[in-house]
C-alpha cells in the first residue's frame, strides 16, 4: 500500500543543475503549460539570445530572483503522474540559507542530493544530506547529474556512490536508518529522469521518475508506531439539544479505534473512546495523517494542547529536554534567552539553560559547547519549559519531537527545535 | 482487521486533513478570523472544509466577500443561497462603498477593471471589523509569486506582503503570533492543485456557480480571451459581440476574467477537461496576471487577496 502523494525536497548549488532537473522532470512529465513555456521561451532569449531555451528559468518565481539569477526562498511545486501527485520543496542552495533547507526537509519523505559528476562529493552536498539527515527523511536519492559531461562513466558514477556511501555512514540518524540510492542522470538532456539513458545502458536500476512514484511513505506503515493525537480544539455547539463535547485533531502518527482505551496526558487520565466523528459519519478506525474529531466515554477535563494517546506506549512527559536547535535569525541564541516554544498544538515559554554544542558546518563534526548558536547554525541545546511537554524524541517521530521557537518581542519564527530526550532519561 | 483491508488515505484525503488542520490551528489562535468567501471554487471548497473541521457546531468566524459590484449575476445569487444554506453570517464588503466614500477612484476606458480597487476594501474591512486572520482560497500553483508563499502569510499594519522576509514554516507548527493591527491571509489550499479543487468538487458533490459550466453567452473577443458582454463592458473599435458556448474556469469580476470555449456541461466533464488542458487557469482566463512579468507579486505585495 503506498499514498498517493508524495514530498520531496530537492537542495543542490546553483551550478549543479538542480533547477534545470526540477525542469527536465516537469517538462518530461508533461507537466509545463502552454503559457508556461512561452515565458520560459521569452524568458530564455532575451538572456541567452535568439534559440536558447533554459528549463531553469521554469522555477524563477519573485522579481529579485529573475534579476539576480538566484533562487531566494523555498518554492513549492505540484505534478502528478498517473501513479502519484508530488510536492516539491525547491530549496535554494546556497549555505546562507541552510534555514530554507530545514523549512523544506521538515515536511519530505524524500530529499533529492544533487552531485556534480566532474565536481564530486563537495561540502555543501554533505551539509544537504546531513540535514536530511538530521530533519529524519526516510529516503536519500543521491543525483549524480552532468553524466554527459564525465562521458557517461559508470566508473566515475561507482566511485562517487563509493565516496558518499563512506560519508553518509557517518550521519547522524534515528531509529531508523536512512535509505540512500543514486541514480546516474543528466538533467540537460533529459537522462535517465523521466527517460531511460541511450548512453547509460551499463545502468540497470529505476529512472528517477520511477523511484519517486515507488518509494514508501513514512504514513504507509500506521501500525508500526504508537497513536498520537494532540487535542486541536474543542468542538461545543454553544446551542445544542445534547450536550455534545468532541476533541479534534490530525493524528500525529498510529491508529486510533473506537472503544480503545486512551490516555489523556500530561494529566494521565484514562477513558475509552466512545467514537471518531467525521462529517461523512463515525468512523471505526482512524489513521495518521487523518483529521477527526474524538468522543470519549467520561468527561475529562480535556483542552487544546493535551495528548491522546494508548496507555503502555505513552511519550514523555517533562519541563526539560535537549534537542537539536537550527537557528533562523541574526539575533543569536544564547543561555538566559527567553522564548516561545510551539509544539504540537500549544505554547510555553521555553528558558534557554545551556548550549551544548554547535555543529561545525565544515566537518559535520559536533565541537564543544560555543557562547551562542548563530543564524545558521545547529547545535544542542538544554531548554526548560513554563508547562509540561508531551512529546517524543524526534527521531522515533517527527511531529510530536518537533518544535518552533517564537521571539516574544518581534513574533518572527527564530528557531527550528528537534527533541532528542528528555533531560532526566539523558543524563 | 489488518493493513490489507485498509482503504488507502488518498491524496485529496491527505489534502483535506491537511486544510482541516490548518483551519482548526486559526480558529484556536486568533480572535477574529474571516474566512473570504467569493462564491468562486477555491472557496466553496474552503466552505465544505470548514463544515469537516467545526461540526456540529457553528463556524467560529463569519464569512466576507469584496463585492466590486462588477461580479457574474450567477456568483452573487450562488452566494447568498450557500451563506443561507449554511446557516452562518456573511459580510459584504462594497467596491462601490469605498469609490462613493472616496477612498478610491475608479478607472476609466474600456479596459477599466476593478479588480486593483478590491485591495483597499478589503483592508479597509480588515481594518473595521478588526480581523486578525483572513482564509483565502489562493492555491501555491496558480502563479509565480504564490510558489512562494507561506500557508500562514504574514500582513504587516498596512496590509503588506514582504515575499523577502516571510517566516520560516516546519513542519506543520504555524506562527500565528502577530501585533494589534497586523494580521495573516491563511491559505489551507496552498498545496492543492486546479485538478484537485475539481475532483474534490466532484468527490464531495459540491455544488457550484452555473458559469463554470458550458453555456451559451454574448462574448466580445480581446487580446486573445472571450470576455461576457455586460453592463460594465465598453467595446473597443473593430470589437464584435457574438454568441459562443462557454465556460469560466476561475471567478473574477466580468471585466477581467475570459470564458472558455468548452462542452462541459457537469462535474466529471469539468474534471476531464482541466485533467487534459494545457494552458494554466490564470494564464487562459485572467487579464489581470498579464499586465507585467511580476503582476500578481506586486498586488500581494500591496495585500490583495
Amino acid at each position: 500500500m503506498t499514498l498517493d502523494l508524495l514530498r520531496f525536497t530537492t537542495a543542490g548549488s546553483v551550478d549543479d543543475g538542480k533547477s534545470t532537473l526540477i525542469g527536465r522532470l516537469l517538462y518530461d512529465a508533461k507537466q509545463v503549460f502552454e503559457d508556461q513555456l512561452e515565458h520560459v521561451q521569452e524568458a530564455s532569449e532575451r538572456r541567452g539570445g535568439e534559440g536558447a531555451f533554459d528549463l531553469a528559468l521554469l522555477t524563477d518565481g519573485l522579481r529579485a530572483e529573475r534579476e539576480q539569477g538566484i533562487t531566494i526562498d523555498v518554492a513549492y511545486r505540484y505534478f502528478a503522474t498517473a501513479k502519484r501527485r508530488f510536492i516539491i520543496a525547491d530549496c535554494p542552495g546556497h549555505q546562507q540559507y541552510t534555514r530554507n533547507m530545514v523549512t523544506g526537509a521538515s515536511t519530505a519523505d524524500v530529499a533529492v542530493i544533487l552531485l556534480d559528476a566532474r565536481r564530486g562529493v563537495l561540502e555543501q552536498s554533505k551539509r544537504h544530506a546531513f540535514i536530511s539527515a538530521l530533519l529524519g527523511i526516510p529516503h536519500m536519492l543521491v543525483a549524480v547529474n552532468k553524466m554527459d559531461l564525465v562521458d557517461h562513466s559508470q566508473e566515475r558514477f561507482e566511485e562517487l556512490v563509493e565516496e558518499f556511501r563512506g560519508f553518509a555512514e557517518h550521519l547522524a540518524h534515528g531509529d531508523r536508518a536512512t535509505d540512500v540510492s543514486f541514480i546516474p542522470i543528466s538533467a540537460l538532456n533529459g537522462d535517465n529522469v523521466v527517460d531511460r539513458s541511450a548512453t547509460m545502458d551499463w545502468y540497470e536500476g529505476p529512472v528517477l521518475l520511477d523511484y519517486l512514484e515507488q518509494v514508501d511513505v513514512a504514513y504507509d506503515h500506521p501500525d508500526e508506531r504508537p497513536a498520537r493525537f494532540p487535542v486541536q480544539w474543542v468542538v461545543r455547539p454553544a446551542v445544542s439539544s445534547d450536550d455534545y463535547r468532541g476533541y479534534a485533531g490530525q493524528l500525529a502518527s498510529g491508529a486510533l479505534r473506537r472503544g480503545d482505551e486512551v490516555t489523556v496526558l500530561p494529566d494521565g487520565g484514562r477513558t475509552r473512546i466512545a467514537a471518531i466523528d467525521s462529517f461523512d459519519g463515525e468512523l471505526d478506525e482512524a489513521t495518521a495523517p487523518m483529521s477527526f474529531t474524538l468522543r470519549l466515554e467520561d468527561d475529562l477535563d480535556i483542552s487544546r494542547g493535551a495528548l491522546i494517546c494508548h496507555p503502555g506506549e505513552a511519550p514523555a512527559v517533562a519541563r526539560e529536554l535537549v534537542a537539536d536547535v537550527c537557528w533562523m535569525t541574526d539575533a543569536p541564541l544564547r543561555p538566559g534567552g527567553r522564548y516561545v516554544l510551539k509544539h504540537t498544538s500549544h505554547h510555553v515559554t521555553a528558558a534557554v539553560q545551556a548550549i551544548d554544542d554547535v555543529v561545525d558546518v565544515h566537518t559535520l563534526q559536533r565541537g564543544d559547547a560555543p557562547a551562542e548558536l548563530a543564524l545558521n547554525d545547529i547545535g544542542r541545546v538544554t531548554l526548560r519549559t513554563s508547562a509540561p511537554l508531551v512529546f517524543d524524541s524526534y527521531a522515533s517521530n517527527r511531529r510530536t519531537g518537533s518544535f518552533i521557537l517564537i521571539d516574544e518581542a518581534t513574533n518572527g519564527t527564530v528557531g527550528a527545535g528537534m527533541i532528542a530526550a528528555p533531560v532526566a532519561a539523558a543524563a | 482487521m489488518g493493513i490489507a483491508t485498509r482503504p488507502q488515505l488518498s491524496h485529496l484525503r491527505a489534502l483535506e486533513s491537511e486544510a482541516i488542520h490548518v483551519m482548526r490551528e486559526v480558529a484556536a489562535e486568533f480572535e477574529r478570523p474571516v474566512l473570504l468567501f467569493s462564491g468562486g471554487k477555491d472557496s466553496i471548497v474552503l466552505l465544505r472544509l470548514a463544515e469537516k473541521a467545526f461540526r456540529p457546531a457553528p463556524f467560529p468566524f463569519p464569512l466576507m466577500h469584496v463585492d466590486t459590484g462588477h461580479n457574474f449575476p450567477e456568483v452573487i445569487e450562488f452566494r447568498d443561497r450557500r451563506v443561507a444554506e449554511l446557516g452562518e453570517r456573511l459580510v459584504v464588503a462594497s467596491v462601490q462603498e469605498s469609490i462613493d466614500k472616496g477612498r478610491v477612484v475608479e478607472e476609466t476606458g474600456p479596459r477599466a477593471s476593478r479588480n486593483r480597487l478590491q485591495t483597499v476594501t478589503l483592508l479597509d474591512a480588515i481594518t473595521e471589523h478588526g480581523f486578525d486572520a483572513a482564509f483565502g482560497g489562493a492555491r501555491r500553483d496558480e502563479e509565480r509569486a504564490r510558489a512562494k508563499e507561506r500557508i500562514f502569510s504574514f500582513r504587516d499594519d498596512f496590509g503588506q506582503w514582504d515575499p523577502k522576509n516571510q517566516r520560516p514554516e516546519l513542519w506543520n507548527l504555524y506562527n500565528g503570533r502577530i501585533h494589534k493591527g497586523e494580521h495573516v491571509r491563511v491559505f489551507p489550499l496552498s498545496n492543492w492543485t486546479e485538478l484537485d479543487v475539481w475532483e474534490y468538487i466532484d468527490q464531495e458533490q459540491l455544488e457550484v456557480p452555473s458559469i463554470y459550466f458550458a453555456h451559451e453567452r454574448e462574448v466580445f473577443k480581446r487580446d486573445g480571451m472571450l470576455y461576457a458582454m455586460s453592463p460594465f463592458a465598453e467595446l473597443i473599435d473593430g470589437e464584435e459581440v457574438t454568441t459562443e458556448t462557454v465556460r469560466y474556469r476561475t471567478v473574477g469580476d466580468m471585466s477581467c476574467t475570459g470564458g472558455v470555449v468548452s462542452r462541459a456541461q457537469t462535474l466529471d466533464e469539468v474534471v476531464l477537461e482541466i485533467a487534459a488542458t494545457r494552458i494554466t487557469e490564470r494564464g487562459e482566463t485572467r487579464a489581470d496576471d498579464r499586465v507585467s512579468e511580476a503582476a500578481m507579486e506586486d498586488r500581494k505585495k500591496a495585500g490583495y487577496f
